[in-house]
């Protein structure tokens, strides 16, 4: 592989990885406010406004970086792929060009409007401006998420004049690996979020216990309430993330075998195969087999085929297939990579899933009474979802290597002819550089966010009081 | 591939991405005048404040028009868009760091209170304002113009080839143009003297802005006079557009701020115009001999990724432009110094004034 591809794959992995720590999370939480907002529109409970400008504040911080790294992403397919773009923009483009009209439009018109419009909006039609907010982020995911199903599974289209022509819309928006990859994504950031809320919740509150305040103080209502309610969707996604994932991952046995062979070091074809749960093979890019496979004999077979001896085929015979379908050539992913991103993302998805469920339960027995248990541990877990948020996508994005588009493209013929290893090298530390100081800075402003605490209670005022509205 | 005829999608997706990029630049436009202008205008933080407030709620969704108009072109055009992405790669890149560093300056300039912090945005907004129109119209100007293209239709001979003296008189323009433009917005959208002040700085603008622009158009139409397919309609927008810009001054100084604005806004409506009228039926011009311009029906998607799109934007551009009027309309309050200089906690004023009350010409908000 020539430099200029190996620098293009490097700033396209740097980009998207840490476009993709604030997507999540931005996602999550608008769920989250528009849930805290219902909340009080609901009750009309004051804590739960204070929670619904709290968090909203956290969720705005972050989204902001959302945005302004997610049109690098788009970009740079013309940029550094143009053969790439030359060749899918029928099909690929289609969704990203909806998700702009449908999805990026009213998310960035109704946050405005959420942020600013609460004083020129009636309650009701405020409150729609947040799910609003949530409908445009969700949706603007599922078509993203559309876009890279298709390079996962093509469907939907016909090869013409050496490019890749769509013949149906339907088929790009709605295959089944869509379906599965979205709610996947869904479920994933709202774990992201409910960890995040429990953490900045657990340092509320045992900053609150140390300072001596008791169980009826405002702050106290308020983050017991957000940490009780982010546990139960915590775990209730949780579950939802194992599920789709293990729907997922049959489907992807189906449409791309060689994946899932490295997601699970399986070299040789076997019927029936184990479920993997230690391999180690020798340090190398594509290592013939494994030194040390600690497994569960019939596992993989139940788990992918729901068959006690399901056939699961392995890297070898897969390769060799594809060598005769597609001319000599190496069409495994980097083994040690896949498998350990696979295996990291599955296991956080069980941690998180017990850890949201012993607390549920250690709440419901015994009360608050250990918060300081709570913060420690919650600071331990608010990193976990990011990992396995960049692992899922690291399985997603290198298990499918060499391919850019499965079967159709290869990444190393898809980059800009005109663009040289200068160039690539220029930007990729340029964004590298961009992206470590605004992180820097993000990161500074949330801790400042979460140490201010939410705005104080409401004292009583008149209407002469009320001092002139502000802005930001 | 299509070639012209019964029902010419191409033209109608060219017809399309020009209208977003020119809603980005009369939307986004008035933008970068502000975020050029602001720290100039505003003698201290809370008159900062105030102009910045002019733009706060909105920038984000006008910014989606660029956004829009490249996901369009990579899935209307995907040959216009890989060649000019990639051909002009240092340039977008510049644009995009600009992009990032503006967004960010907007969003994160008033969440700490620190006269430092404000400070170090202060100069990075003007900055980023000002270099995305600068470069926007370097390559706009360079694609009508003409590039080295090989006969795959990839750009040729290096970043060098951007800049000429046209594409850099284009980037000037731009530049001088939305500042001007940003200034008659802000007199609109400001009260209590700081209208006044941005009337000001417009008039000492205005002939700037104008000179630069008649060069502009007249080279411009010069141009398109030799090498436009269809030089009437390119003449056509050009001569409304630069008595539009021509009456923004006048106007500006007979104290009517709004018909000023209207003024620039319809000259930066024509002038995009026009340069997309002298590019089509091509979408990158070529400055090669032997290896032809790149057109519409060259690069275009298939005729069913055409037709599917065509149904998505039929049914969702009326939507997005009626809820975007909206916003404007929600967000028409003018804006002073006395809105930011006590700053109340928000909660404080929503539970005093619920529900939806507001007084006239206050702004909304939320607190930092």
């Amino acid at each position: 592989m020539g430099t200029t591809a190996v620098l293009d794959r490097w700033q396209f992995a740097v980009t998207i990885v840490y476009h993709f720590l604030f997507v999540p999370l931005t996602i999550g939480l608008a769920w989250f406010v528009a849930g805290m907002q219902t909340a009080w529109h609901r009750t009309g409970k004051e804590h739960y406004l204070r929670m619904t400008r709290f968090f909203g504040k956290l969720f705005l911080i972050n989204f902001a970086l959302g945005v302004v790294t997610g049109i690098v992403q788009e970009f740079q397919f013309g940029m550094n792929w143009s053969v790439y773009s030359r060749f899918v923009g029928s099909v690929f483009g289609a969704p990203l060009a909806i998700e702009g009209l449908v999805a990026f439009f009213l998310e960035s018109t109704f946050i405005g409007l959420w942020l600013f419009g609460w004083d020129r909006l009636p309650p009701r039609a405020h409150l729609a401006m947040i799910w609003l907010v949530v409908a445009g982020t969700s949706s603007s995911a599922y078509f993203i998420l559309a876009a890279n199903s298709w390079m996962q599974h093509p469907v939907g289209y016909a090869m013409k004049g050496g490019r890749a022509e769509m013949t149906s819309l339907g088929d790009v928006l709605l295959q089944p690996l869509q379906i599965t990859h979205f709610f996947h994504t869904i479920a994933a950031s709202l774990v992201t979020a409910g960890l995040l809320v429990v953490a900045v919740a657990a340092y509320r509150l045992r900053r609150a216990r140390r300072e001596g305040t008791g169980p009826d103080d405002p702050d106290v209502r308020l983050f017991r309430a957000a940490a009780h309610g982010a546990l139960w969707v915590t775990a209730v996604a949780s579950v939802v993330v194992i599920g789709v994932g293990h729907f997922q991952a049959q489907l992807l046995v189906r449409y791309q075998p060689m994946k899932m062979a490295a997601a699970e070091a399986l070299y040789e074809t076997q019927a029936p195969a184990p479920l993997s749960l230690l391999a180690i093979g020798p340090w190398e890019k594509h290592p013939e087999r494994n030194n040390v496979d600690i497994a569960i004999p019939h596992g993989l077979s139940v788990l992918s085929t729901n068959n006690w001896n399901g056939e699961i085929r392995g890297i070898n015979d897969i390769q060799r297939e594809y060598e005769g379908r597609y001319g000599p050539g190496d069409y495994t992913p980097i083994i040690g990579s896949v498998y350990w991103s696979w295996r990291l993302m599955i296991t956080v998805g069980f941690l998180v899933l017990l850890y949201s469920a012993a607390w549920l339960w250690t709440i419901h027995r015994r009360g608050w009474a250990s918060s300081r248990r709570l913060a420690w541990t919650a600071y331990a877990f608010l990193a976990l979802p990011f990992l396995a948020n960049t692992a899922g996508w690291l399985v997603t994005e290198m298990g499918r290597q060499p391919w850019i588009v499965h079967g159709l493209l290869r990444t190393n013929d898809a980059i800009s002819p005109t663009v040289g290893t200068g160039h690539v090298i220029t930007t990729l530390a340029g964004f590298a550089a961009v992206y470590g100081v605004l992180a820097a800075i993000m990161g500074w402003l949330m801790v400042r966010a979460v140490r201010a605490g939410p705005e104080r209670p409401a004292p009583e005022v008149t209407r002469e009081d009320a001092l002139p509205p502000m802005l930001h | 591939m299509e070639t012209a005829g019964h029902f010419d999608l191409q033209t109608l997706w060219f017809a399309l991405i020009a209208i977003l990029w020119t809603g980005f630049f009369l939307l986004d436009g008035f933008d970068f005048g502000v975020g050029m202008l602001y720290p100039f205008l505003g003698r201290d933080d809370p008159e900062r404040h105030a102009l910045l407030a002019t733009i706060l709620p909105v920038w984000d969704s006008y910014e989606v028009w660029i956004i829009v108009a490249g996901g369009a072109t990579f899935a209307a055009f995907p040959g216009w868009y890989a060649s000019m992405f990639s051909g002009f790669y240092l340039v977008f890149f510049g644009i995009l760091l600009a992009l990032i560093v503006r967004g960010v300056a907007i969003e994160y300039r008033n969440k700490h209170d620190s006269a430092s912090w404000r400070r170090r945005w202060d100069v990075a907004m003007p900055i980023s304002s000002a270099a995305i129109p600068f470069l926007l119209g370097v390559v706009f100007a360079t694609i009508t113009r003409g590039v080295p293209l090989d006969p795959r239709g990839d750009v040729t001979g290096g970043q060098g080839v951007l800049f000429s003296g046209y594409s850099v008189l284009a980037g000037f323009t731009l530049v001088a143009a939305f500042a001007l433009h940003g200034a008659l917005f802000l007199a609109v959208r400001t009260r209590d003297g700081l209208e006044e002040r941005a009337r000001g700085f417009a008039l000492a603008l205005y002939p700037v802005a104008a000179v630069l622009l008649i060069v502009f158009t007249v080279w411009t139409a010069v141009q398109a006079s030799s090498s436009a397919p269809y030089p009437t309609p390119v003449y056509v927008l050009l001569g409304l557009s630069l008595p539009a810009a021509a009456a923004s001054g006048p106007l500006a100084l007979l104290k009517r701020p709004l018909a000023a604005f209207a003024g620039t806004s319809a000259a930066t409506v024509l002038l995009v115009a026009a340069l997309f009228a002298r590019l089509y039926p091509r979408v990158m011009v070529s400055s090669t001999a032997g290896s032809p311009s790149l057109t519409v029906y060259g690069t275009a998607s298939n005729h069913y990724s055409l037709v599917a799109m065509t149904i998505i934007a039929a049914v969702f551009v009326p939507v997005v432009l009626v809820y975007q009027v909206w916003a404007l309309w929600v967000f028409r309050a003018r804006l002073s110094r006395e809105d930011f200089a006590r700053p109340p906690t928000p909660l404080h004023m929503i539970t005093a004034k619920r529900p939806g009350s507001s007084p006239g010409g206050a702004a909304a908000g939320d607190g930092e």
